[in-house]
């Protein structure tokens, strides 16, 4: 029999306002196998824990229950309190009195007496409760970044230079993500590639950081501690051993001049080779052919790049190449893109040249851009004189199909960024920032928007675009309001540039579906937990970091990615990992080798042996189920798919949890 | 005004228009496409704050009610869905139901008829309150 002890904990007014704490106490002291039972305000405080030791000492308890909030959050606390009081952790069980009873309900007394049932179902499971020891898995000490942006670059970084060993996947042939496209940071106003070049650069030189470029996650198995990752190196068609980089194949191929093939990098706003570098300063120096455009793969004609090619490093025999990696731990770093904008007719952004995006904006600013620096309509390559800035464009929308819900967090600070630059190189330009609301928080944010009104003169009005029209004279015509003045406005402009919503990466998707890792409604990945654990997953062993967790500026991104990679320094530091005892047992006994177990599993933890046994006197060969506790993590799928009954979860036993059952009916 | 009565009024316009008042973050968009800017004495974007304030008797004495041209440009481009050309035509509804006690005949009509009223008004009395 055991001696069991309840705890009923207040949290405050969480639990107290709703259920009448001190009844739950009486009414659970005369349960079976209860000796003790008692209240308090904070459980989880050490005056609360400090309670449950010592009454773990004086009335000997075996078992304890605590009526408190979600296992989710202290489950471990109680456990760890119970361990110090010398009683196994396994013995403790959490009735869920909060989240599942307090927060949901309103009346008292209803609410009282479910809090009385959940603590008799723990009551009666403890009862049966057995101590479990923890087993032990080791860990693969290498880290897989997936994406190779600022985020990934600098968690690739802060893991290489703790001394492990580092991999980063990037779908593109460079990396440097959105932030190489970028021409200047705020509110500091660096270069953007002038502090990035040299991180790209020290990441190609590391010891400890191997690149993937041009190559994706296939396929993901295996659990924290021990992944098995299957990467695609997608053939770029170059020996990247063999090549110098010197870019003489991109200048001579043919469809540089004639192609119209669209560069990636620079928006769609010049065309580029179908043998090419994204940019002067990619990381790796290899360029890679487009297929699908490249004339040679299309007709079997051209092989000017591999002619001209000085080292002989173009092949065009090229295959992909599938290579699988063990990993400790895995950081998603996709990234983010901004919206299409088809669905925002009113912006007329398919219908003129002159309306852009912002990014397309960082491209025309870019001295190594499609203009050289020179700002300039796409139209008519004029330079505009008025401007208008138009913020929030799909950003903090209700209806989903046209836009996103939340604030996309950075285009205030980089229209303002825009706005000042181009009063910088061009001071008689008229710029106009329509806003719904100026949103800078942040060290010198706000500082930096005030500078671009009071020092600049940039002039912001508050009002929502309504209508952008392309006029016959090639301007375009602006259908504002100015709110705070009550005036409707009709304004002509020479270029408009769009703050589109931003969001994640859609590669982000499969990426998360491959590494069971939770996401929003919005794509974007959920964390364990939005406040204590920002930088995790819910999936043990897989890490956020940068926009694929949510919308941040470059200096919150850089702060995300060394807290990720924090957490995979602590992981891979770890020689072994405690795994978890509730894992599933079969008994041969009773098992007839059906297969249903192993068809269900989804870690593929079961396999089927040959074993002797003894029946009822006769000895016997028979096919029974194995649990390889390594890969179980304790489901308990297979054990409500067992026909015969011979699966069995430790710690949630099918006896078990039929007797919770029972006590919730009784 | 108790809350429970303010609270009322804001559920029938919440009916009759099938839009949400709080949903509105004043960002303006309305206000810019209306074609009808001038001769609104109530703005498209004030339409949402008027109702929340309960203000009815103000919007449903104001021109604002009977310029709106229901071009539909601000339930088009609405970011929020509060689609203020609705919560418009909710009003116009509002005095409607109280002329003709909820209903309105078609011996009425000619009498309604005046250079202001929109004839979109009538058709959806009609639709809506002729059964």
């Amino acid at each position: 029999m055991q001696k069991i002890g309840v705890f009923v904990c207040h949290c405050g007014t969480n639990i107290a306002a709703t259920v009448d704490v001190k009844k739950v106490v009486e009414l659970v002291r005369y349960e079976p196998g209860v000796v003790f039972a008692d209240d308090y305000m904070y459980m989880c405080s050490e005056a609360g824990q400090e309670k449950i030791i010592e009454a773990i000492k004086e009335y000997k308890l075996t078992g304890l229950v605590i009526c408190s909030c979600s296992p989710r959050m202290h489950e471990k606390t109680f456990r760890a309190c119970a361990e110090k009081a010398g009683l196994n952790p396994y013995m403790v069980e959490v009735a869920n009195i909060r989240e599942q009873c307090s927060w949901i309900h309103k009346d008292k007394e209803e609410a009282t007496k479910k809090a009385v049932i959940l603590a008799r179902a723990a009551i009666a499971k403890v009862n049966l409760n057995t101590p479990l020891k923890e087993g032990e898995s080791p860990v693969t000490k290498r880290a897989l970044v997936i994406g190779g942006g600022i985020a990934g670059i600098q968690t690739a970084l802060d893991i290489a230079d703790a001394g492990y060993e580092v991999d980063i996947v990037e779908k593109e042939p460079s990396i440097g993500g959105r932030m190489s496209q970028f021409d200047k940071t705020f509110p500091t106003l660096d270069c953007a590639s002038c502090i990035l070049t040299p991180k790209m650069v020290e990441v190609n030189q590391h010891p400890n950081i191997t690149l993937y470029t041009y190559s994706e996650v296939e396929k993901v198995s295996g659990y924290v501690g021990n992944f098995d990752v299957d990467i695609r190196k997608k053939a770029r068609s170059v020996d990247a051993d063999k090549c110098t980089g010197c870019g003489e194949c991109s200048a001579k191929c043919p469809l540089g001049k004639i192609g119209n093939i669209p560069s990636e990098f620079d928006r769609g706003l010049r065309n580029r080779p179908a043998i090419y570098m994204p940019f002067a300063q990619a990381v790796p120096a290899v360029p890679v052919i487009d297929r699908a455009n490249c004339t040679y793969f299309k007709t079997g004609k051209c092989g000017v790049c591999a002619k001209i090619c000085p080292s002989k490093a173009v092949d065009y025999e090229q295959q992909d190449e599938i290579v699988t990696v063990k990993y400790g731990a895995i950081v998603v770093a996709t990234g983010f893109d901004i919206i299409n904008l088809d669905k925002f007719g009113e912006y007329a952004y398919n219908e003129s040249p002159d309306v852009i995006t912002s990014i397309e904006l960082e491209r025309l600013m870019n001295a190594a851009g499609p203009t050289g620096g020179h700002l300039e309509r796409m139209s008519d390559h004029k330079q505009p004189k008025d401007i208008v800035f138009i913020q929030c464009v799909g950003s903090r929308c209700d209806s989903e199909e046209k836009g996103k819900p939340y604030c996309s967090k950075v285009c205030c600070m980089y229209t303002a960024k825009h706005a000042m630059l181009i009063k910088d190189h061009w001071p008689d330009t008229n710029i106009t920032v329509f806003y719904i609301d100026v949103r800078t928080p942040g060290k010198n944010f706000d500082e930096f928007y005030r500078r671009a009104v009071e020092q600049y003169h940039v002039n912001y009005i508050k009002g929502q675009v309504g209508k952008v029209k392309p006029q016959p004279d090639g301007s375009l015509l602006v259908q504002a309001a100015d709110l705070l003045d009550g005036k409707q406005i009709n304004m002509k402009a020479d270029m408009v540039v769009l703050a589109a919503a931003i969001e994640p990466n859609p590669g982000v998707r499969k990426i998360a579906t491959m590494l069971t890792a939770s996401i929003d409604n919005n794509n974007f990945l959920t964390e364990a937990h939005a406040k204590l654990r920002p930088v995790e997953s819910p999936t043990a062993g897989i890490f956020l970091s940068g926009m694929a967790q949510g919308p941040k500026d470059i200096p919150e991104t850089v702060s995300q990615a060394g807290a990720a990679a924090v957490k995979v320094i602590g992981l891979l530091a770890k020689d072994h990992l405690k795994t978890n005892p509730c894992t599933a047992q079969c008994d041969t006994l009773l098992c007839n080798g059906c297969s249903t177990c192993a068809n269900v599993c989804p870690y593929g933890a079961i396999t089927y042996d040959d074993v002797q046994v003894m029946d009822h006197g006769l000895r016997e060969t028979r096919r029974v189920a194995q649990v390889n506790l390594a890969l179980c993590q304790g489901c308990g799928a297979c054990t409500s798919a067992c026909p015969s009954g011979a699966m069995d979860l430790q710690g949630f036993s099918n006896r078990q949890i039929t007797t919770e059952v029972d006590a919730i009916c009784r | 005004m108790s809350m429970t009565e303010l609270e009322k009024k804001i559920e029938l316009i919440k009916e009759i228009s099938g839009s949400d008042p709080y949903k509105c973050m004043r960002c303006g968009k309305c206000t810019a496409s209306c074609p009808a800017y001038s001769e609104m004495d109530i703005k498209p974007h004030q339409f949402a704050s008027y109702i929340i304030r309960g203000d009815l008797d103000e919007l449903v004495e104001s021109k604002a009610a009977w310029k709106c041209l229901g071009c539909f440009a601000c339930i088009e481009r609405c970011p929020r869905d509060v689609q203020p050309g609705k919560l418009v035509d909710a009003t116009r509804q509002i005095v409607a139901r109280q002329r003709g006690g909820d209903y309105l005949q078609p011996e009425e009509v000619p009498e309604l008829l005046t250079e202001d009223l929109p004839q979109q008004l009538l058709v959806s009395a009609f639709r809506r309150y002729r059964r």
